[in-house]
């Protein structure tokens, strides 16, 4: 688990490679995905990748489940679009590269006065409130279109002043590399709290609360202390975005929105550090490509959700670590054929089901251009039963194959992990 | 009724006056005094429901007393916050056990130093880098046996080993004056044994409170005894002189032949 880290003395050769890949990875993603669309996408995963982080704070470090995290990315972006107009405007001298500072001091002022109230509380009554506030936030949206644009929002342009040295974060690159020093900063401050006293208390709070009481603390400003953090840290994605799209509209400060990193959290993985970096990936590939290829797009994701909690509740990144754990003691190749059936029969059961959205979609909203529609390389006809019948065929087939397959691969993974606890047991007696 | 004996001159780690505590309107406390030295082990006995468990939680802060004080050196502590009373130097234990399941042992203990040490809410230093805050977690690690157990999560700890965590965490901060709930509850006959040795061990010199339902464990840990019986302190003395007292006799015995009765309709 992520809190069990051994205090390493100083440097650590396995960290230097991690962070430098880290860095790495983030200068030269632009180069191999050099198309338009994809530096939108990388600056949107940056930004993703941050509001889902600082949201994990409050969840999987905190035990927060909150509902109304878009309240600090949002609140951020409206603050540094202000900023920004003042800067464009000659009423403020501030440079476009710390916009996203103001949008994160917003996020902490805004934790720090809903916070307070928010976090007298916490589990369920928690979560309430953090609705509640979300709700109310974005009743304001309507009501105060002074600050918030109304319908239209509000719009600027990231092009303040001079170029300096040939930056003028006009070309969607050059807001990608600023985004993408935002987002190593922000991930390593992020981390480094995860190794503070505040930080490990704040794990305790999650843990027992109550506990935490009799041995010194006021979990009620451990709670208030970690809320503020991540608000910065909302905050400074929110800014980011500003600086992005160019355009902030009252749905960043809206529930679905507030839906979407709590999904995402969950969907990476809340247990584990990097879990949400996951999880701003997936959030961008699904906002943008998944919604691309299909209408029904928030459908699927519902199910996806649905199975992760049933079946993977730690998410993927608890996917990935429980693996490389199998692959560590040398173990993986008793599993990989069992992963290869269950991917090929997980797809079919996927392409089933999803040729009966499809064709239900198709029926209620393209109803005018006739029965048939294309699929996957097919032509369904959602007016025939033998479309139906097949769909309905191979998704329950691969179904219950899927099951099958599942249960017999469980038994093996049963087996591995019994003989993994047997290699590591005599080490901890020793 | 004062039962306690108090010694002339030196100030009680721990004094409740006239204490009382009410849920709705069942009275549990009902007028309780004691007085414990500084130093002192004072084991608490009583029949079930007698409120020995409500009686450390009005002193750990747990619950605010109806009415009464409580003091802890002198100082008065009823209706104070749980944590506040922890930083004045008063630590307790808990029946059911109270610990962090999803961090290491080592993490478990250290979270139970760091407030002592002055690192409390820090943002600013990394625990890696709090030298006395490590060595002070690893030296408890050994005290309570479990070094071997490091790095091992809480919740995958066998039941004994969870309580002897449950006493680190209590110690952790150094407090003088330590209340253990029950800390042999559900232990073997074996276990009990070395437990008892541990905790003797490891709050040396320090003020020791306990419930406790096993007289072995009684006789052995306690230099006074106090009896609780329906929300009072009916007698706090030396295990010979408690166990000689009629009134005890009396009380106790008639309130578990009641308790039997009860149990019985």
């Amino acid at each position: 688990m992520n809190t069990t880290v051994r205090p390493a003395p100083g440097f650590n050769r396995n960290r230097w490679i991690i962070w430098s890949s880290f860095a790495l990875l983030l200068a030269v993603s632009p180069l191999v995905f050099s198309s338009n669309l994809s530096i939108t996408m990388l600056s949107q995963m940056g930004i993703a990748i941050i509001a889902c982080l600082s949201y994990n704070i409050l969840l999987g470090q905190g035990g927060m489940l909150s509902f109304g995290h878009a309240v600090y990315t949002g609140l951020g972006s409206y603050m540094a679009m202000h900023a920004l107009n003042a800067a464009s405007g000659g009423q403020m001298n501030i440079p476009v590269s710390l916009i996203p500072l103001v949008g994160g001091v917003a996020g902490l002022f805004f934790a720090m006065l809903f916070g307070y109230v928010t976090t007298k509380k916490a589990g369920t009554p928690f979560a309430m409130i953090t609705l509640g506030m979300a709700e109310l936030v974005f009743a304001m949206s309507l009501m105060f279109s002074e600050f918030f644009g109304g319908e239209a929002g509000v719009s600027g342009n990231r092009v303040v002043g001079d170029a300096f040295f040939g930056i003028t974060f006009g070309p969607p690159r050059q807001v990608y590399y600023l985004i993408a020093v935002y987002t190593f900063i922000c991930v390593g401050l992020m981390y480094a709290f995860t190794r503070t006293p505040l930080g490990r208390i704040l794990n305790a709070v999650r843990d027992n609360p109550e506990r935490v009481e009799f041995i010194g603390y006021n979990t009620q400003k451990v709670r208030y202390l970690a809320f503020m953090i991540a608000g910065f840290f909302a905050g400074v994605a929110g800014g980011l975005a500003t600086l992005n799209f160019e355009i902030v509209t009252a749905e960043v400060v809206g529930a679905a929105r507030s839906g979407a990193y709590l999904l995402f959290t969950f969907l990476g993985g809340a247990t584990f550090f990097f879990g949400p970096i996951i999880g701003g990936v997936l959030m961008v590939l699904a906002s943008v490509l998944l919604s691309e290829l299909t209408k029904a797009w928030l459908l699927y994701l519902g199910l996806i959700f649905l199975f992760m909690v049933m079946y993977a509740p730690g998410g993927v990144a608890s996917l990935i670590m429980m693996n490389v754990r199998v692959a560590a003691h040398g173990l993986l190749g008793r599993l990989w054929s069992s992963y290869l059936v269950l991917g090929v029969l997980g797809l079919l059961m996927l392409a089933g089901a999803g040729a009966l959205v499809e064709m239900m979609y198709h029926l209620q909203l393209n109803a005018g251009s006739g029965n048939e529609l294309n699929y996957l390389g097919l032509t369904l006809d959602a007016g025939s039963a033998a479309s139906w019948i097949a769909s309905t065929a191979v998704a329950l087939v691969a179904l219950g194959l899927f099951e099958w397959v599942r249960r017999r691969f469980l038994k093996v993974w049963n087996e591995v992990q019994v003989i993994i606890e047997q290699r590591t047991a005599p080490k901890e007696g020793a | 009724m004062n039962t306690a004996t108090p010694t002339p001159g030196s100030v009680p780690a721990i004094e409740l006056r006239d204490l009382r505590k009410s849920f709705g309107k069942t009275d549990i406390i009902r007028g309780a005094n004691l007085s414990v030295q500084p130093g002192e082990r004072v084991a608490i006995i009583g029949p079930n429901g007698a409120g020995k468990s409500t009686l450390f939680n009005l002193i750990s802060g747990r619950f605010g007393p109806s009415s009464g004080e409580i003091l802890l050196n002198g100082q008065r502590i009823d209706g104070m916050k749980p944590f506040e009373i922890n930083r004045m130097g008063l630590s307790r234990s808990f029946q059911i056990t109270n610990i962090f399941p999803k961090l290491s042992v080592f993490e478990n203990l250290r979270c139970g130093v760091l407030w002592s040490l002055g690192y409390r809410y820090t943002l600013f230093r990394f625990l890696a880098g709090l030298h006395d805050a490590n060595e002070r977690a690893e030296q408890l690690m050994r005290d309570i046996r479990l070094d071997r157990k490091r790095d091992v999560l809480a919740m995958n700890l066998t039941y004994a080993e969870q309580r002897a965590l449950e006493i680190g965490i209590t110690i952790a901060g150094g407090a003088q004056v330590v209340l253990l709930d029950e800390p042999t509850a559900g232990m073997s006959k074996s276990e009990t044994a070395r437990f008892i040795e541990l905790i003797r061990e490891v709050t040396v010199g320090k003020t020791l409170l306990t419930v406790e339902h096993d007289m072995g464990v009684v006789f052995g840990l306690a230099d006074r005894i106090a009896v609780v019986v329906y929300g009072e302190v009916i007698a706090c003395d030396t295990p010979d002189a408690v166990r000689a007292n009629p009134r005890v006799q009396e009380a106790y015995l008639g309130s578990v032949l009641a308790d039997q009765q009860a149990v019985g309709h």
